[in-house]
């Protein structure tokens, strides 16, 4: 058996830590990048690069700053503990917050991508035909846009589970709390563990090109399907 | 203009001769031995004209880095057994080994009045999370483990376990006060012989086995004078005295 129980188990807690967050960061990213789309607001431009600042600070900016702000004397560790929560850092809940913003950029982009190019006309048809905007919104601005969240969503999930330093420094590095493939990887190789890191880490580069190819190849189709 | 030119020269020449013996080494250092190495490195520069470029970090990292052709010439560890490896293993040179510090375990809180000066606050176990740097890679991990084997309170205290990977990990866990308490060297929340913040516990060495920290000169630290010169500083009442006032024995 190449892989232990450890190491099965932080297979098993990144896939549920990818998975939870692609599913809240679809639900944040897609009223989000809807709003960046239409608005004209003075406030797109500050907004927009907000949502992008993950995409370049290092993580241990991002890690530092969550860290800090998890914190009992930080405004999100107050705010846990009056509500009587505790601490989010070193357990589950802080890292799925922790990865949705580090993944934000990868959920917001590509839906906002794919509104800006539906352009205005498809939801105008919509409002002549007395549709509410908000089941305009459902029933023809995503179902246009599908390429646009599939991609999110893969993206998201894929960054989430290529996640390193933020989990690092947020995470504690509990078994089966907050010990994810990357930080287990990294377990093992400081411990010169190098057999058990080739078996992740060999498995982390093919799960990642076969996520890149499936990412190209819907690429393809969409732009061969869409317009 | 000879006259005027003269200073200038001897000036220029006793520049080139300092630099022409001045060299620089590459060190890796134990993270708990961050602090007391930068003071003792700005001083070994003043003092010989070397030049000494640390990177803090675990050692068992460095070992990895060491073994795959990192250019570090010493390796100050956290741990004995790191050195004798690398002996033995022919990447450094053994008969160089010496022990430069060694380290004290302490359980400290940045909140006054939580840690008592018996640890009985392991007992009671009035905490969410205690930070402890992992005992696998982290020798203060694992004189941490031993110290909650000896009291019994190891297997309560389990699932309190935070990690760091590596000391410094583990005291920014404290210091930020994500856990209340932890595990931590003497010499991260110690200056000028003095507890900087909060409460802490001074393990007894009787828990643990005592942290022989090993310096070893590495290959590529070989006919580099500055290398010998730094194991030689190290040694060195100035130094020692350094390493002293942050808490190591020695």
């Amino acid at each position: 058996m190449p892989l232990g129980p450890e190491a099965l188990q932080a297979v098993w807690l990144t896939l549920q830590l990818a998975t939870l967050t692609t599913l809240v960061l679809l639900l944040i990213a897609t009223p989000l990048a809807w709003w960046l789309s239409q608005t004209q607001s003075w406030w797109k431009g500050p907004v927009g690069a907000f949502v992008t600042l993950p995409l370049v600070l290092p993580p241990s900016v991002l890690g530092f700053y969550l860290l800090v702000a998890m914190g009992p004397a930080g405004p999100l560790g107050q705010f846990t503990q009056a509500m009587g929560r505790g601490l989010l850092s070193f357990t589950f809940t802080g890292l799925v917050i922790g990865s949705v913003v580090f993944s934000m950029p990868f959920a917001v982009q590509p839906l906002q991508h794919a509104f800006e190019s539906m352009g205005r006309r498809p939801m105008e048809v919509a409002a002549t035909l007395r549709a509410s905007p908000l089941d305009a919104f459902f029933t023809v601005a995503l179902p246009q846009a599908r390429t646009g969240l599939l991609t999110a969503a893969i993206l998201s999930f894929a960054h989430t589970v290529g996640e390193f330093g933020v989990v690092l420094m947020i995470g504690g590095n509990i078994p089966g709390k907050t010990r994810v493939v990357s930080t287990q990887i990294y377990g093992h190789v400081e411990a010169m563990e190098y057999a058990q890191a080739h078996w992740l880490a060999g498995g982390m580069v093919l799960f990642s090109f076969v996520v890149l190819l499936c990412l190209a190849l819907l690429k393809n189709r969409g732009s061969r399907v869409l317009p | 203009m000879a006259t005027l030119l003269r200073p200038l020269a001897i000036a220029a020449a006793a520049l080139f001769s300092l630099h022409a013996h001045a060299d620089e080494v590459a060190v890796a250092v134990a993270a708990n031995f961050t602090a007391p190495m930068q003071k003792i490195a700005a001083e070994f520069e003043k003092d010989t004209g070397h030049k000494a470029t640390l990177s803090f970090g675990a050692t068992g990292k460095f070992y990895a880095q060491i073994a795959n052709g990192a250019p570090f010439g010493i390796l100050l560890a956290a741990d004995d057994t790191t050195p004798e490896k690398i002996a033995r293993e022919g990447l450094g040179i053994g008969a160089t080994r010496f022990t430069y510090a060694i380290g004290q375990l302490v359980l400290w809180s940045k909140q006054p009045g939580l840690v008592d000066a018996q640890g009985q606050v392991l007992k009671s176990g009035t905490f969410d999370k205690i930070a402890v740097a992992d005992p696998k890679l982290a020798p203060y991990g694992a004189a941490a483990v031993e110290v909650m084997t000896q009291l019994g309170v190891l297997n309560t205290l389990r699932p309190k376990f935070v990690q760091g990977e590596n000391i410094a990990q583990t005291h920014q866990f404290v210091a930020t006060q994500n856990a209340q308490l932890g595990f931590v060297a003497l010499s991260q929340v110690m200056a000028d012989g003095r507890l900087v913040e909060g409460s802490v516990w001074a393990v007894p060495a009787t828990l643990y086995s005592p942290l022989h920290q090993d310096a070893v000169l590495l290959n590529k630290g070989q006919g580099n004078a500055a290398a010998a010169a730094l194991l030689q500083y190290l040694k060195g009442d100035k130094a020692r005295a350094v390493i002293r006032g942050f808490g190591y024995e020695h």
